[in-house]
């Protein structure tokens, strides 16, 4: 890891601000449907935030976080229309479950070396639509037909439209939790999360535990990426079974790669790849996306193993070098 | 007692399909250490490859032929120009690149040979079987043919020198090689059978379920199963695994769980194994020296 000098940390951080400044403006610039689809942006960036904690820092695959992303989806959905809870209880509820289902979804799978996360979450993802579907839980998941959620969750004294108050939301738990990773990767428990993924035996040696750091990275992940989940039932106010299926899984993961695992602003550039390519790729073919997702993924494993990120800071430090 | 029976005899059947792909899947994972995640959509794209055969007017037994040594050829073509390059990489990069492989082989037969479901015919004719009461043809087949393979498997392996090079590829490739195995010859030989392989569960497939460009994601899920079940490095414990599997699913999805759960019943095995079994039933407890 390089360390920047001081005077390019500052323009990092200006830079930063400067992006924060322009989210926060943003709803008295756009309307309607572009406002909606930089929303869904922010809600995939976490989402992919979430996954790259695990791919990205924890070295472990997890093909499944998409239906970790429709378990936080419907739990919200569920408490909202079936309990009549509040949004903030039923996100907060939402995230909670997700955070135990990574714990005990990742127990077997963990303690053990190898692709075992990967293959077990890989039948999680394509199981999850169907276990959506089950008849035993229809009174509450609705079924084939999903859930659709009439609430409103703007506060009376607020002055602000639907819309603008989900984005806002979404914004604020994108930055506390883009703020919270990053400090999390420089305190003691990001540091064995690395430790673990560079050498397992280095790692237990020094004193990590190196399946409790497995299990509460993936639970972690799991955590963010199920809040993720909350807020899309807060965004689009309706879930559908089929719309987690396996490719919501590998649509996470081609965002990894792209935006760059293991680097912090990587989920954000990887959510804008995956919001807005199939709207381009579409217009090709219907299997154009999955093909351009193959094609990316591909390139990144070969040529950019840190992603579009890590490609322009290497860029960057090279051109400085030159100077 | 007439309906267990007959459940448990389809079961085999149906397994020995899960064996066929789960036996391909254990043969690169014991030279590789990886698992093959686009096994089950390179099979698919062979069985297509048959169909095209059979429209281009060939006999359907020339057809499977024809995609079977398609798949071999492009197995081994697949792992020299893509897979070669991942060999040192961790498994996360690797699995990252088979990823890959799948959704791009996938969507490459939507693209090449459309989306919709196609009717499949079986080798081994419509209609029973004269043999074996309860039985389709088809599925009496299958069973054959799994036979067939783990004989010719077995045969490769133990009694020729090309499989006992192999099987020392396997075990430890550094001496393999300081001993003069073509050791990079020898991977790219294991994906071209392991693709083989692969194929001919497709085509045992598709006859039931219809061919689709995603035909195979179900099959593969159990194929998953039955590998683990059976022991990842054992391809007898993936027969055993996939034959298992097939009974079990069939049983379950009769008196337990329902059909419309069979994919979860695959997700409950895979998790139940790694808990309780993680080493699998034929497969070796290893410990590694560091």
């Amino acid at each position: 890891m390089q360390t920047p000098n001081s005077s390019s940390r500052r323009i990092g951080a200006l830079l930063i601000v400067a992006a924060i400044a322009l989210l926060v403006a943003l709803p008295m610039l756009v309307k309607g449907f572009f406002l909606f689809q930089i929303t869904m942006v922010l809600c995939m960036a976490l989402a992919v935030m979430g996954l790259n904690i695990v791919v990205g820092y924890g070295g472990q695959l997890s093909l499944g976080h998409g239906a970790v992303f429709a378990i936080g989806a419907y739990v919200a959905a569920v408490g909202m229309d079936s309990f009549a809870l509040h949004w903030l209880p039923a996100v907060v509820i939402a995230g909670l479950v997700c955070l135990a289902f990574g714990v005990l979804f990742g127990w077997p799978s963990l303690r053990l070396k190898g692709h075992h996360l990967a293959l077990a979450t890989f039948a999680l993802a394509l199981a999850m639509p169907q276990i959506l579907k089950h008849r035993s839980i229809e009174t509450w998941t609705g079924g084939v037909q999903g859930v659709m959620v009439f609430n409103s969750p703007v506060p009376d004294w607020l002055p602000l439209s639907r819309e603008v108050f989900v984005f806002y939301l979404v914004l604020a738990v994108v930055l506390i939790a883009f703020f919270g990773t990053a400090a999390l990767f420089r305190s003691r428990m990001g540091r064995a999360i690395i430790a673990v993924k560079e050498n397992q035996i280095a790692a237990a040696s020094m004193g990590v535990n190196v399946t409790r750091t497995k299990l509460a990275t993936f639970a972690l992940s799991c955590l963010l990426t199920g809040l993720a989940g909350a807020l899309y039932t807060l965004i689009t106010e309706y879930v559908s079974p089929d719309s987690f299926d396996l490719m919501k899984s590998i649509l996470l993961l081609v965002a990894v790669m792209v935006g760059g695992a293991g680097t912090i602003l990587g989920p954000l550039v990887g959510a804008v790849f995956i919001q807005f390519v199939p709207n381009l790729a579409e217009q090709v073919s219907q299997s154009a996306t999955s093909a351009i997702y193959a094609g990316f993924l591909l390139i990144m494993v070969f040529f950019m193993p840190t992603g579009v990120v890590g490609f322009v800071r290497g860029l960057l430090i090279r051109l400085r070098a030159r100077r | 007692m007439q309906q267990v029976i007959q459940l448990t005899l389809s079961g085999i059947a149906i397994g020995s399909i899960y064996a066929c792909l789960a036996v391909a899947l254990v043969l690169i994972y014991k030279t590789t250490h990886h698992v093959n995640f686009a096994q089950g959509e390179m099979a698919t794209f062979s069985a297509y490859v048959a169909l095209f055969a059979v429209g281009l007017g060939l006999p359907l037994w020339l057809a499977a032929v024809v995609a079977v040594l398609f798949a071999f050829v492009s197995g081994m073509v697949i792992e020299r120009v893509v897979i070669r390059r991942f060999h040192s990489a961790s498994a996360t990069t690797f699995v990252v690149a088979c990823i890959a492989l799948f959704i791009g082989i996938n969507s490459l037969s939507g693209w090449i040979f459309g989306h919709d479901l196609k009717a499949f015919p079986s080798i081994f004719g419509a209609g029973t079987s004269s043999v074996v009461p309860f039985l389709s043809a088809h599925e009496v087949g299958s069973i054959v043919t799994v036979v067939v393979i783990a004989g010719l498997l077995y045969l490769f392996l133990s009694h020729t020198s090309l499989g006992l090079a192999m099987r020392a590829t396997a075990d430890n490739p550094v001496s393999a090689r300081l001993s003069g195995v073509p050791v990079d010859w020898l991977l790219t030989l294991g994906w071209g059978i392991a693709a083989a392989v692969g194929a001919v569960a497709a085509l045992l497939v598709a006859p039931i379920v219809f061919l689709d460009p995603n035909m195979m994601i179900g099959v593969l899920i159990y194929a998953f199963a039955a590998a683990l079940l059976g022991g990842l490095d054992s391809p007898w414990g993936a027969i055993v695994g996939g034959i298992l599997i097939g009974v079990i699913e069939n049983l379950a999805g009769a008196y337990v769980v329902g059909n419309d759960m069979k994919l979860s019943l695959a997700l409950l095995i895979i998790v139940a194994v790694l808990m309780l079994l993680p080493q699998g039933l034929l497969g070796r407890k290893t410990a590694t020296r560091v």
